[in-house]
């Protein structure tokens, strides 16, 4: 009988390698932050498992800091939309290849945006 | 300890409410103050060996702990040597409206602090926080010049930075799961190797080799550091990628005790990043990027530490971070007047450029100096503790990766010098730089020169609490 712990783990290594495998084969932008939202939760889906002694106690520690990676991620992540967000805006593409600029002019800035200087 | 974290963080706010001429003062407060609050800690370190504080009161297995030994203090000097000038330097080189450089400020002081808290840390979960600290600072600098090459360059960073520290959580989680504790010393003290700490360390060597920039994990660092504006690729290439590095030091000879061919490992890594560096610089156009590859480079001797691995290794390797990193902020902040005067840094359109920037050819020339660890700059100490170490152990690789990285480093910026020392008389006068452009970059250069006369003291200042006392 595997233990719940060595099931949890397992759990997370799977998702980690499949955060790790999108990140690396996506081009598109949206799909790479995703990708390290997956890999993130993959790490704390681990932790909260560790915080468990036994079913009536639990270890607070694994929980701050999960909180405290939580906290972290969604700043990063929110700042990662905007960068793409930014990008779209200036070259029109979501990806980090430098040939596929699509020309500026066929597009109309967008109600309520401000064009970059 | 905690005033050179505090202080940064309270400047940061107040950057927002102050004008151009008092943000000036605001700069030489913070660095002077900094610097007096390194100074202290050194005094004491000296006098009395490793410091420990804990915050709050809590102490370690509940609170989180801050020391200082030998080993953080070589990136606690760096930072107060490299900042003060850099920012005196960035409030002269920002030509962009106010309200940008109102986000500018905040950013930079965060960055400071962050670089000042990640080396004081004896928490590896903390050592998490402080890194996120520094990304998201760091990255958002990296785009203050706008365009699309620096939003992808930035984009690319941040991608790779969050995949380092997610890494290195994963191996943080790995030894809490197999030892129960965050902290340091405790940690070193229970370390057993055992298979979870083995994967827990791995993951959080891959986490860190991410973070500083380590080939074959360098590709992130090219596009953003040549894309930054001058003083945060100064800041970049010096201080932040050197964060990395330490912690690497920390974990792998203080808290862990990996085996010798984990060691050789790295030192080969480094051997690779000092060769394939050095290669693609020589390769390279433009002189940002000839000076990032540089940092790539550079950053390969500080590894040869690991297969080393004793008392030598270890103060060269320190003094060797000191005097690249002295150096390269002189590069950068010289790269960013070319810049300012040409509007372009290709390297073969630089006739003239020495007889139009005296000041600053002459801090490339001397930084070149260092840079190829010539005497009597820090980085020639350095190199010189690192062939002795290489050769007391009979390791002839080294040697050969300290030597050849030398030539080749020579190879890469006299190429530079040589462009610019072609006179072109056909140059039209422009007019002078402000006096922070043109002499900011001399006086890191000569600093690295320079800080090798004290390179006795600086030795004694960095050993403190090794782990190789009492072995030769």
């Amino acid at each position: 009988m595997i233990s719940q712990l060595a099931l949890y783990g397992l759990a997370s290594a799977a998702l980690f390698s499949l955060g790790l495998y999108g990140l690396l084969v996506h081009a598109h932008l949206l799909r790479k932050i995703l990708a390290v939202n997956v890999m993130g939760n993959a790490v704390f889906l681990f932790l909260v498992a560790l915080g468990r002694v036994s079913p009536e106690r639990i270890n607070p520690i694994p929980h701050a800091m999960v909180l405290t990676g939580i906290v972290i991620t969604v700043s990063a992540t929110a700042f990662a939309l905007a960068l793409a967000r930014r990008l779209h805006r200036e070259v029109g593409a979501v990806d980090l290849d430098a040939h596929t600029q699509r020309s500026r002019v066929l597009r109309e800035p967008t109600r309520g945006e401000s064009r970059a200087p | 300890m905690v005033i050179a974290i505090v202080l940064p963080l309270l400047a940061a706010p107040l950057c927002l409410f102050m004008s151009r001429r008092v943000l000036f003062g605001l700069h030489l407060l913070v660095s002077l103050l900094s610097a007096l609050a390194v100074g202290v800690l050194m005094r004491e370190v000296m006098a009395a060996g490793p410091l420990r504080y804990a915050v709050g009161g809590w102490g370690a297995p509940l609170g989180i702990d801050l020391q200082v030994d030998g080993l953080s203090l070589a990136p606690l000097l760096l930072t107060a040597l490299v900042m003060p000038p850099v920012s005196l330097y960035a409030h002269d080189y920002l030509t962009q409206p106010a309200e940008q450089q109102l986000c500018f400020w905040p950013l930079w002081y965060l960055l400071w602090s962050g670089l000042n808290a990640s080396v004081l840390t004896a928490d590896i979960f903390n050592v998490y926080v402080t890194l996120e600290v520094l990304t998201l600072a760091a990255v958002p600098l990296v785009v203050v010049a706008g365009g699309a090459e620096a939003l992808r360059g930035a984009i690319r960073y941040l991608l790779f930075a969050l995949l380092g520290s997610l890494t290195y959580l994963l191996g943080v989680a790995l030894l809490f799961a197999a030892h129960g504790t965050l902290d340091m010393v405790a940690l070193a003290g229970v370390w057993a190797d055992d298979l979870p700490s083995a994967v827990g360390l791995a993951l959080i060597s891959v986490g860190l080799l991410a973070k500083g920039a380590i080939f074959p994990l360098h590709i992130w660092l090219p596009p953003a550091h040549a894309a930054a504006p001058a003083p945060v690729s100064a800041v970049l290439s010096a201080l932040v990628v050197k964060v990395g590095f330490y912690l690497l030091a920390r974990l792998w000879l203080w808290v862990a005790e990996p085996g010798a061919q984990a060691a050789l490992l790295l030192g080969l890594l480094g051997a690779g990043a000092v060769f394939y560096g050095s290669l693609q610089a020589l390769r390279q156009g433009r002189l940002k990027l000839i000076i990032a590859y540089s940092t790539v480079a550079q950053l390969g001797y500080l590894l040869l530490l690991f297969p080393l691995a004793s008392a030598t290794a270890l103060s060269g390797s320190l003094l060797q971070l000191i005097g690249h990193g002295l150096a390269k902020a002189a590069l950068f902040l010289a790269a960013g007047n070319v810049l300012h005067v040409l509007g372009h840094d290709r390297v073969r359109d630089f006739a003239g450029l020495g007889r139009r920037l005296p000041t600053t050819w002459m801090a490339v020339g001397v930084a070149t100096i260092s840079l190829t660890g010539l005497p009597p700059s820090v980085a020639f100490l350095g190199k010189w503790q690192l062939l002795e170490a290489a050769v007391d152990q009979g390791q002839w690789w080294c040697v050969v990766v300290l030597v050849g990285g030398g030539l080749l480093a020579a190879g890469y910026l006299f190429r530079i010098l040589a462009h610019a020392f072609v006179d072109d008389p056909a140059y039209p006068d422009a007019h002078p730089l402000p006096w922070t452009l043109a002499w900011m970059p001399l006086a890191l250069a000569l600093l690295a020169l320079l800080m090798s006369f004290l390179g006795a003291p600086l030795e004694r200042l960095l050993l403190p609490g090794n782990p190789f006392a009492g072995t030769p």
